[in-house]
């Protein structure tokens, strides 16, 4: 990297992420002028947008060559008081947590303490969210059975296609400008509805471009003033791409990636939608631009690379809104998920799409090792083997990306949902490792589902040890159950009645967000919300998923053979020494601890184990697949944790593998961290057992030292990867480290500030993890290869 | 014995095995070996039958072994269980009672059609891999009859198979594996024969010819040499086996593999009475000078495995 990325990185992971109340006092208000009052809901959004645009600060790094932060400067991190309005004891909390801290400065708490906080008590989201809910939903929530996700941040997941890169934000709006004209108010109910969201996009367009001029002035000021003769022909450039994209169609590479990052900083403005925005497969939208001037001669692939790092570093400049409370705990990182794809197929044709822009960006990915964005490379039986290598030699280098997806079972999945060729071969993997159409789906992740802490409760007839309250309904205590079956009827019981419990919610927290907090922006550069004059939280994308994560599968797993092993094949334990053994958390059954610890596992390519994961996998999918939600789609189910496995395992007591109460649950797919088996072809073919098809994303670790992956090794793993793919496997990862780097980096942190590791879907610093979560990654089986 | 009944012993299966000929394989660790190499990592591999080990870190000295054991081949003494291995039968019982890990058996019976299962369910990793199967110790040849009924039946499946061998056996054999067998990795330790029994406690006449045997037979070979310093590693020592190797038509490589100590701690829980080398591996120039030595004869070399 050269000197002007050094200066530019270094400044991004530098910095410490800090509070900017700017957009909560503008916010704050423009709610407070009244004007909500006078107009719809739609429309009110649009004009909020647009003063944010009009009146948030502009800020131009030295050196840079794309521009625009969401906050004043790098690492500010903007508040959403609409949505959730912080407590000053949240800040002390966000400030001192070891965890994703953030600098709160004196400033910040005054102005929320004199204006925020007081204007916005009863008015949020959060509020209206938590208000709705039942009294049983709020017993299951607090009882860690599933969590929330809208009851901080607003419905997200979005990747963009390649829209921008053809057409305006001018072209847009000409397009919302022909609907309103269409508009048939004599027949259509839905007319006004249409045209008031109509209204509210266009004016959304409105507060984008208001951004991408004031950008263009600043660039002007700038270079009017610079007394470098190289900066200045630089920002004069700059100048000119701001005052041409994105209103219209970028003509070159430069464009193109500026073009991206307005749209970017527009999204995050607007919202703090889950998973920031993403500009998908990067590497095919981009390429026309690249292939044409590298030909021209008007690029390099020098410059082509330094843009590319500029952009990079623009996402990291950008951390994840503050989260607080549960839903800090089940995504405590700084990461906002933005997942870069590389490779896979062409939408029209299916043939291989990895081009020099592949290549050259998997680079990029190896140079800049940031947290911020991840990547991921989509591999399909026909990407050629080269790319697979390169990407493994990323791999390799230890922090944690690519991460690799199966573009074949992708799209089988996206079919399988309904949906059609062309849009399943034009998406991808997003966020952790669910799959969407890119610019045409609403892919709303809802919440995480505590598949162990629902057995615990199945086995102490619905009363949740931990508190005593009654949880879930009264399915029988597990020693008067008298096989496995009837065992696994009272599970199956107790998921439905929290399945249920969880959709009533989403079906009300749809509405919520329908009704109060329509998405201006991102309708518009989502497919079809234009054209059907709906909001993208309203049914407007083509396709509308919802999803309920489960979690826990290998530890549920290990847990139910367990049982059957012991208590009702080979009747070794009775079931009320079990539940004794349970309840005491081991404490003084040690010997009865470590008999049930070596029953069969999940992971080990064993039959007895894994036809239960199998079957719990099939339980969950007849009980989520296929049920509508509010916005004409459907539930799907995927399997990924984030970091709830640790949030899970806290509120979930001892479990019959000899787990003690309050450890971590396995996360993804993946076995129990610990579990002993032949290598990782078995824990691959077992992983493979489940139906990842029917799926909308599993997640699958795996821990590999570096020496294991020397000289053919690296081969051997792209070996591995392929017939993991070959078996429908959806997507795995790979942590390449030493136990002894990470124990030393947990001594040290400050020697280590720089180690990346795979958390879940995503990488992230391993000092910044809480120590659980560091235990936790070092806790995972270790697949190391003596000689 | 019929042959349907016939079973191996063997002493662990390693999946995933990324070193033991091309691929990725599926490794077999046959028990039994006529040689006590000084260096032996796995000295579990030596006894024909099933053994003891013992993790004595581990042993809480709760005396539970003691009761469990039907031939009172354990007593304790000084809180530590001691053991008489002439009196032991390998039945387990002192394992199960042992709830510190501190017991286990090396080695267990396997029929051809068990090991077959276990072997198939990695064919997807070989096809994708160009892998297969190999067997390894221990010594194969030390069970030829079984290892031949496993390599004929995982011809059947068009399964690649590899023999990992000291060739310290008798000739037929090795002929008999042969027939079913797409690679041979064959160690040549040393080309002195009074040195070779020092270390190893055979002569190398026999291995030298069985060597040979494969060779002129047209079978594939790769030699591996066990670079152990203060026994081969001086470069007239590697360029004599060198020397050796050129005189065989079939060789695609030759390993150096350096010497680790990890059979030390290991002889130490098998409560092995035979000498134990207990040295340093192998500097990594030392092993990239060695590479140089082979290469010049013109061979590929790989260090490592």
């Amino acid at each position: 990297m050269n000197a002007r990325i050094l200066k530019l990185r270094k400044q991004s992971v530098e910095r410490k992420p800090y509070i900017s109340s700017e957009r909560a006092e503008l916010i704050t208000d423009f709610y407070q002028s009244g004007i909500g009052m006078e107009v719809s809901a739609p429309v009110f959004r649009g004009l909020a947008l647009k003063h944010l645009m009009e009146n948030k600060s502009i800020c131009i790094n030295d050196g840079e060559l794309i521009v625009g932060e969401r906050g004043p400067g790098p690492k500010a991190t903007y508040t959403y008081p609409e949505l959730c309005c912080h407590t000053l004891e949240d800040f002390d909390v966000m400030s001192r947590r070891q965890r994703t801290s953030f600098d709160v400065s004196e400033s910040v708490k005054k102005v929320y303490a004199e204006r925020i906080i007081p204007f916005w008590g009863g008015k949020t989201m959060r509020e209206k969210v938590f208000g709705a809910m039942t009294a049983d939903w709020h017993r299951a929530f607090e009882a860690g059975v599933f969590t929330e996700f809208m009851e901080q941040r607003a419905p997200g997941h979005a990747i963009l296609d390649d829209k921008i890169y053809h057409r305006g934000l001018l072209e847009f709006q000409s397009d919302i400008n022909d609907q309103l004209k269409k508009l048939d108010y004599h027949n259509d109910p839905e007319a006004w509805h249409k045209e008031q969201e109509l209204k509210g996009m266009s004016l959304s367009i409105e507060a984008v471009l208001t951004l991408s001029r004031r950008y263009a002035d600043k660039c002007g000021e700038l270079a009017a003033v610079e007394s470098d003769p190289a900066r200045k022909a630089e920002l004069e450039q700059m100048e000119a791409i701001c005052r041409h994209v994105p209103a219209q169609a970028p003509r070159t590479f430069h464009e193109a990636l500026q073009a991206y990052w307005f749209v970017h900083v527009a999204v995050i403005t607007e919202l703090n939608v889950w998973d920031s925005y993403n500009p998908g497969r990067l590497d095919q939208h981009l390429w026309p631009f690249y292939e044409r001037q590298i030909a021209e001669g008007t690029l390099t692939a020098e410059k082509g690379k330094e843009l590319l790092e500029c952009f990079w570093i623009k996402f990291n400049n950008q951390p994840a809104p503050p989260k607080v409370g549960i839903t800090e705990e089940q995504s405590g990182t700084y990461t906002d998920f933005a997942l870069i794809n590389i490779g896979g197929v062409d939408p029209k044709t299916g043939a291989d799409a990895v081009n020099a822009l592949s290549y050259l960006m998997l680079d990029v990915v190896e140079e800049m090792r940031l947290v911020q964005p991840s990547a991921c490379i989509q591999i399909s039986a026909k990407n050629p083997e080269r790319f697979l290598r390169r990407a493994c030699k990323v791999i390799r280098c230890g922090f944690g990306q690519p991460s690799v997806f199966n573009t074949d079972v992708i799209i089988r999945e996206m079919l399988h949902h309904g949906k059609s060729m062309v849009d399943a071969r034009s998406g991808g993997p997003s966020g952790c490792v669910e799959t969407s159409a890119f610019g045409k789906e609403s892919c709303t992740l809802t919440g995480y589902c505590n598949w162990p802490k629902i057995f615990e409760l199945a086995m102490n007839n619905g009363i949740d040890p931990r508190t005593g309250l009654q949880v879930g309904p009264k399915t029988g205590q597990f020693d008067t159950l008298s096989d496995f079956d009837s065992l696994m009827q009272a599970y199956r019981s107790q998921l439905k009645h929290f399945i249920d419990m969880k959709v009533h919610g989403n079906n009300v927290i749809e509405r919520l967000y329908a009704t109060f907090m329509p998405a201006m922006f991102m309708s518009v550069i989502t497919d079809d919300c234009i054209a059907k004059g709906r909001n993208y939280h309203n049914g407007g994308p083509r396709y509308n998923s919802t999803y309920i994560q489960g979690v826990g599968l290998g530890s549920l797993t290990d847990a139910m053979a367990a049982v059957k092993y012991h208590v009702y094949d080979k009747k070794t334990i009775s079931a009320k020494t079990l539940r004794e053994a349970l309840k005491a958390d081991f404490v003084g059954h040690e010997k009865l601890r470590s008999q049930l610890e070596s029953s069969p596992r999940w992971g080990c390519d064993e039959d007895y184990a894994d036809a239960i994961a199998v079957e719990l996998f099939n339980i969950y999918y007849d009980l989520v697949n296929g049920r509508p939600n509010t916005k004409g789609g459907q539930y799907h189910i995927n399997l990924l944790p984030t970091t709830v496995h640790v949030y899970f395992g806290q509120v979930t007591g001892a479990l019959p593998h000899g787990r003690k109460a309050g450890l971590p649950l396995s996360d993804g797919i993946s076995p129990t961290q610990g579990t002993r088996s032949y290598g990782p072809t078995t824990v691959i073919k077992s992983a493979a057992k489940i139906d990842h098809a029917r799926t909308g994303g599993t997640l699958l670790n795996m821990k590999f030292t570096p020496q294991t992956l020397e000289g053919d090794g690296l081969e051997k793993l792209g070996h591995l990867i392929r017939s993991y793919f070959k078996l429908d496997g959806h997507h795995i990862q790979f942590n390449v480290i030493n136990k002894d780097t990470l124990l030393a980096a947990q001594r040290n942190p400050t020697e280590y500030r720089d180690l990346i590791v795979r958390v879940a879907g995503y990488s992230d610093y391993f000092v910044d993890l809480g120590p659980d979560l560091q235990n936790e990654i070092i806790a995972r089986t270790e697949m190391t290869q003596l000689g | 014995m019929l042959r349907d009944e016939l079973k191996g012993v063997i002493f662990d299966i390693k999946k995933y095995a990324i070193h033991d000929g091309p691929g990725i394989r599926t490794s077999v660790f046959l028990k039994g070996c006529p040689l006590r190499c000084q260096w032996c990592h796995n000295p579990e591999g030596w006894e024909a039958e099933p053994e003891l080990i013992f993790h004595q870190a581990r042993c809480a000295g709760c005396g539970k072994c003691v009761s469990a054991c039907p031939q009172g081949a354990i007593v304790l003494e000084r809180g530590r269980p001691a053991m008489n291995p002439e009196k032991c039968i390998h039945c387990g019982n002192c394992t199960s009672v042992c709830h510190s890990q501190a017991r286990e058996i090396a080695g267990r019976y396997v029929s051809a059609d068990e090991l077959l299962a276990e072997i198939e369910k990695d064919i997807v990793f070989y096809d994708e891999s160009d892998g297969g199967i190999t067997l390894t110790g221990g010594e194969p040849l030390m069970q030829a009859n079984f290892c031949r009924l496993v390599l004929r039946r995982c011809k059947q499946r068009d399964i690649h198979t590899t023999v990992d061998t000291c060739c310290c056996g008798p000739t037929e054999s090795l002929q008999a594996l042969a027939e079913y067998t797409d690679l041979f990795m064959c160690d040549v330790k040393h080309t002195d024969p009074a040195i070779h029994r020092q270390f190893t406690g055979m002569d190398n006449a026999l291995i030298l010819d069985n060597i040979r045997f494969l060779a002129d037979r047209g079978c594939s070979l790769v030699i591996r040499i066990p670079v152990v310093p203060g026994f081969n590693d001086k470069p007239e020592q590697i360029d004599q086996i060198v020397q050796f190797a050129k005189t065989l038509k079939t060789v695609r490589r030759i390993d150096l593999l350096p010497y680790h100590s990890g059979g030390v701690g290991k002889a130490q829980k098998l409560q092995k009475s035979c000498p134990v080398l207990n040295t340093r591996p192998p500097q990594r120039q030392q092993m990239q000078f060695l590479q140089r030595v082979v290469e010049k004869h013109g061979f590929n070399v790989k260090v490592g495995g």
